[in-house]
């Protein structure tokens, strides 16, 4: 009987890990058995992820190890236990707690350390480095006792470890030697771009500082004393000015190590013994230490392929990297640095968005060598693709960094790339790859990860694999999913005509009979609205109180600081002084800020959750109705004064518009409605700018439909002309109804006319012609719906139950003390950062 | 010393669970922290996560419509919409991001949240 192969890992990090699931994958014969030395008190776990922890990620979910993975595979794991000595002529490993055993092969996976600089009082107490979990538990102890911090170091994880004291609300310092952060990665330019970010979200940044002494502080634990006879003081410092390869065990039996650390490896991860294998941050090849996971990952990969008996050789890896520091995108490729002879630089500064991007090109601008991004990283993907694929550059590479103007695509489409291109640099899967997977059915973004890690670990790659996934499901003819969301295969319109015809009224019913899954914020708001234009149930109903936006869940619009506004309906714009005066009291009672809307209306600011019951009640009591400011439904007719008052007007306008916005007053739809009316061809009212307009003509009214102010803006449509005053109502019912009915969730009436097949010419078909057949019955279920009217406000106020819902905390009366305001201009306005800061500090 | 945190967890009893609406959250205060508790009604459940959204900087996460985002049940805060999930904190968005979440228990029908000392 053969024995089994015995594999010995020392190291039981991030590739170590990686390197026995390798093994363990093509084990089924059971020729090894593993053995793994592992120094920390837990498995693998994700060290990448690991300021995570900071964040609320707790050890276990970092865990990369599936449960029963060293069980179900039988292998051996010496928790807690140092490897401290090889014996390579006896094939021997001995540990720290004395276990002794023996190996065929043995992997080093010993990672590497954090550099401590040997500065007089760097082993004072609340000295920490940042590398493992239990760092970060010290470091998250003492962080609760101190008020500041300094990291030494501004590298990549510098400034990670500087986060992390951002995040633990520590007056935070990043201490750099050099002039610049990052130095090793980006250039000067984008340095100080980096640099001017992260002061502006209050990390103090100190460059070309060496740092001489740590002593004891004054008002903190220690004092920073410089080189250049400046200091700072702080109450916790973290180490990170650079790595170290934990090359000490290869040193002591004598294997091959650089000069500079790591333990040198050929193309197979062997080292100068060839039964010893060196993977991961330990190892140096060809005078290369990678700091990166996604090299080691590959590293491991070659070692097991070696072991098992397949081909398989390390190629070097690229260095690119992209990441999000403090929510600053960052990203590096290539040469960033404009090493190479002849290379010729370009460079986009936008000081106010504060976004650096440089690219290196070769001497004849035809290929991209690397690039610098600082402040947006959107063009990273599409930069590595042409680095790493030596593609020919456009004709101005300058195209490349430059804002992109209407219209043009800079950059490269997906379809230029070779299949061998590798997108996903984590996990090495090719553009082939992806479109293979796509081809056998993965469909979807969750689908493409789930079956081929692409876009599961830094996510710098998201973007073009998204990109790749859609121009094959192009190329496939696949139909562009037009699902509401993933718990429901339908459009909108679907839903309606389901809810419609099986009288559906709850979404607990929706979901079981049509859908999967607990719905989301797309689905439920979607559904609620739905429910209200079908059945007009009052909205804070038990049933659909959970499927409600913020906004209609509280029945106001929420402001950044969590409080409410307040608008009450004022039709048609037309208000008298006794209710003009109300507004005035109820506002200064309750110190809200009080504005004039661009919609003839008034609203007022600054209300908190608690105090909403009470000011609608006093607003109701003075015969006010809510303006549903806050709902996807009939904003505000505006009119002008028409020709009551005005010497052209031609009719009554106002009186025209009260009616209107009375008749529709609580209607729910895809998106909110806004009408005008003016009183003659001067147009005062704008309404040729709104979904419903009407202008008064010598011969009735002109009905304009589709038009918008906003974002797209879009003049409405005549949709018919010298209309009376009944045909107008009508036609404006079936209008709003087959809207209702048909559009897209928060497709407003512009957008919908600019989609809908035939147009205008269409519409008048359906709702002047009735060629659908359909005029009544749209007719009669608006009837039902203005039937059914009711102020929300109103019913809410007169049910206890439901006023419950907005006391601040279900277990207690206390305000939210976090909504604090500062006066401008004789009113209230939320304070901003700083200033809710110093008032705390008062 | 951590693994004593684990071990000292204080319950507070906060409501009863019918106190919080059907799928859904309210804000409970429980020693000057601010927790958003969400009900599953199907499953008959509780959560429990930080009420402070930090993208907005306000506490407004109880007042977020939950749901679920492929296995993962999430509240979606209701100011820019990114997604928590309710039983890690874990922002869905930023993986950089996450909130704090605490134990929930329930007995007698009264929600319990666990605070550690
Ligand atoms: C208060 C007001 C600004 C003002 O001080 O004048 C306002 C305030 C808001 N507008 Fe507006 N809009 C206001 C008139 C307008 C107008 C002018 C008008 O109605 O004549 C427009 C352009 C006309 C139009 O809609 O076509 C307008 C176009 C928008 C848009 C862009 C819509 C579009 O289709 O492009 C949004 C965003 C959206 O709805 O998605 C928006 C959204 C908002 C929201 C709801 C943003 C939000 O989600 O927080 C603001 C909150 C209101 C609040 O908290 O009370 N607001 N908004 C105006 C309230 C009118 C009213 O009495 O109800
Ligand atoms: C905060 C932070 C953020 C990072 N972010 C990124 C990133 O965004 N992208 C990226 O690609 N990389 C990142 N990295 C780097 C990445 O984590 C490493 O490249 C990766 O962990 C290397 O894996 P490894 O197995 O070689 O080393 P490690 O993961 O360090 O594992 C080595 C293990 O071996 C153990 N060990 C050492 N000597 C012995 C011994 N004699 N006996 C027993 N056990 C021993 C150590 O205790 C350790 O557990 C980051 C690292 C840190 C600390
Ligand atoms: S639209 Fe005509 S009626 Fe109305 S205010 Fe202007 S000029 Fe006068
Ligand atoms: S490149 Fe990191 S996840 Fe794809």
């Amino acid at each position: 009987m053969r024995t089994k192969k015995k594999i010995v890992v020392i190291g039981n990090g991030m590739v170590g890990h990686k390197f026995m699931q390798a093994i363990a994958k093509e084990n089924n014969a059971n020729e090894f058995e593993l053995i793994t030395f592992c120094e920390e008190s837990r498995l693998a776990y994700d060290r990448v992820q690991l300021s995570s922890y900071f964040s609320g990620r707790t050890a276990e979910e970092l865990s990369l190890v599936e449960p029963g993975f060293y069980e179900d595979n039988d292998i051996t794991v010496h928790i807690g236990d140092r490897a401290n000595h090889i014996d390579r002529d006896k094939q021997v490993v001995t540990s720290e707690k004395g276990v002794s055993v023996e190996y065929d092969k043995l992997v080093l996976a010993t990672g590497s350390s954090p550099f401590v600089p040997p500065i007089p009082g760097h082993d004072r107490e609340n000295c920490f480095v940042y590398r493992t979990i239990d760092d970060l538990e010290k470091i998250s102890a003492a962080g609760k006792k101190a008020k500041s911090g300094a990291v030494i170091g501004g590298g990549l994880l510098g400034l990670e470890a500087a986060k992390a004291l951002k995040d633990m609300n520590l007056e935070t310092h990043v201490i750099q030697f050099s002039s610049r952060l990052m130095n090793m990665q980006i250039d000067e330019g984008g340095g100080s771009m980096l640099s001017e970010k992260m002061e502006e979200m209050g990390v103090r940044i100190h460059t070309n500082k060496n740092t001489s002494l740590i002593e004891e502080g004054k008002n903190a634990v220690h004092k920073l004393n410089f080189a250049d006879g400046e200091s700072i003081e702080a109450d916790i410092i973290l180490f990170s000015p650079g790595i170290r390869p934990r090359d000490e065990l290869a040193r002591e039996c004598s294997i091959e190590t650089g000069e500079r650390g790591g333990i040198v490896i050929n193309d197979q991860c062997q080292t100068s013994d060839e039964n010893i294998y060196a993977i991961g941050e330990c190892a140096l090849w060809e005078g290369m230490i990678y700091g990166l996971v996604a090299p080691g990952y590959n590293m491991a990969q070659v070692a097991a392929d070696q072991l098992i008996g397949k081909d398989n050789a390390f190629k070097g890896a690229d260095m690119s990297t992209k990441l999000k520091l403090m929510g600053v995108d960052v990203a590096s490729i290539g040469d960033a640095h404009a090493n190479t002879k002849g290379s010729k630089v370009f460079t986009y500064v936008n000081g106010p968005e504060q976004v650096y991007k440089k690219i290196v090109v070769n001497e004849d601008c035809t290929r991209l060598l690397g690039a610098v991004l600082i402040g947006d990283a959107n063009d990273y993907g599409n930069l590595l693709q042409l680095k790493l694929n030596d593609i020919a550059l456009p004709e101005t590479p300058d195209a490349l960094i430059l804002p992109q103007r209407d219209g043009a695509v800079a950059g490269i489409g997906v379809d230029a790339l070779p299949d061998t291109a590798q997108i996903c640099s984590c996990f090495d899967v090719s553009k082939g790859a992806l479109c293979t997977a796509v081809s056998d059915g993965a469909t979807t973004m969750a689908a493409i990860k789930e079956c081929t890690s692409a876009s599961t670990g830094c996510g710098g790659c998201t973007a073009l694999v998204g990109q790749v996934l859609n121009k094959e499901l192009e190329k496939m003819g696949v139909e562009v999913n037009t699902d509401l969301c993933e718990h429901f295969p339908y459009t909108r319109q679907d839903l309606y005509t389901l809810i419609r015809v099986n009288e559906i009224k709850s979404f607990d019913d929706l979901i079981e009979q049509h859908g999967s899954g607990h719905g989301c914020e797309i689905c439920k708001p979607t559904a609620a609205s739905i429910f209200a234009s079908c059945w007009n149930d009052y909205i804070l109903e038990e049933n659909h109180v959970g499927l409600q936006d913020t906004n209609d869940r509280y029945l106001g619009n929420i402001q950044k600081n969590g409080t409410y506004s307040i608008v009450p309906r004022i039709p048609g714009g037309e208000i008298t002084p006794d209710k003009l005066i109300v507004l005035g009291q109820v506002a200064k009672k309750y110190n809200l800020y009080t504005k004039i809307t661009g919609g003839q209306r008034v609203d007022l600011f600054g209300a908190r959750l608690e105090e909403l019951p009470d000011i609608w009640k006093e607003l109701i009591d003075a015969g006010f109705e809510t303006g549903h400011a806050y709902g996807k439904s009939l904003r505000t007719v505006k009119s002008c004064v028409g020709s009551t008052w005005c010497r052209y007007g031609v009719d009554d306008s106002v009186g025209t518009a009260i009616e209107l916005e009375n008749r529709y007053k609580g209607l729910r739809s895809p998106h909110k409605i806004k009408f005008a009316v003016s009183g003659c061809t001067r147009e005062c009212a704008e309404a040729q700018s709104k979904d419903v307009g009407i202008i008064a003509t010598e011969n009735g009214w002109n009905l304009y439909v589709c038009g918008n102010g906003g974002m797209k803006p879009r003049h409405a449509d005549l949709l018919a002309t010298d209309l009376d005053r009944e045909t107008l109502i009508k036609y404006i019912d079936r209008f709003l109804m087959f809207y209702v009915k048909t559009a897209d969730r928060l497709q407003r009436t512009a957008t919908w006319m600019n989609n809908l097949e035939g147009g205008l010419d269409y519409l008048r078909e359906v709702i002047i012609n009735d060629s659908l057949g359909l005029s009544a019955q749209l007719e009669k279920e608006m009837q039902s719906l203005i039937g059914t009217y009711q102020c929300e406000w109103k019913t809410t106020i007169e049910d206890p139950e439901k006023i419950k819902a907005f006391k601040p905390f279900v277990n207690a009366n206390t305000a939210d003390s976090n909504i604090v305001f500062v006066e401008e201009r004789a009113q209230i306005r939320p304070a901003n950062d700083d200033e809710r800061k110093q008032l705390a500090n008062a | 010393m951590q693994t004593a945190q684990q071990e000292n967890i204080t319950w507070h009893d906060i409501c009863a669970i019918s106190e919080i609406p059907k799928d859904a959250g309210v804000a409970a205060l429980v020693e000057g922290q601010q927790i958003a508790l969400f009900s599953i009604a199907k499953t008959s459940q509780v959560f429990a996560i930080a009420n402070y959204d930090p993208f907005s900087e306000a506490n407004v996460l109880a007042r977020g419509i939950i749901g679920s985002i492929g296995e993962a049940l999430v509240v979606a805060s209701p100011i820019y919409k990114q997604h928590f999930d309710l039983t890690t904190g874990q922002c869905l968005e930023d993986e950089t991001v996450a909130v704090e979440s605490y134990p929930v228990r329930i007995d007698n029908d009264r929600v319990y949240i666990g605070l550690t000392v």
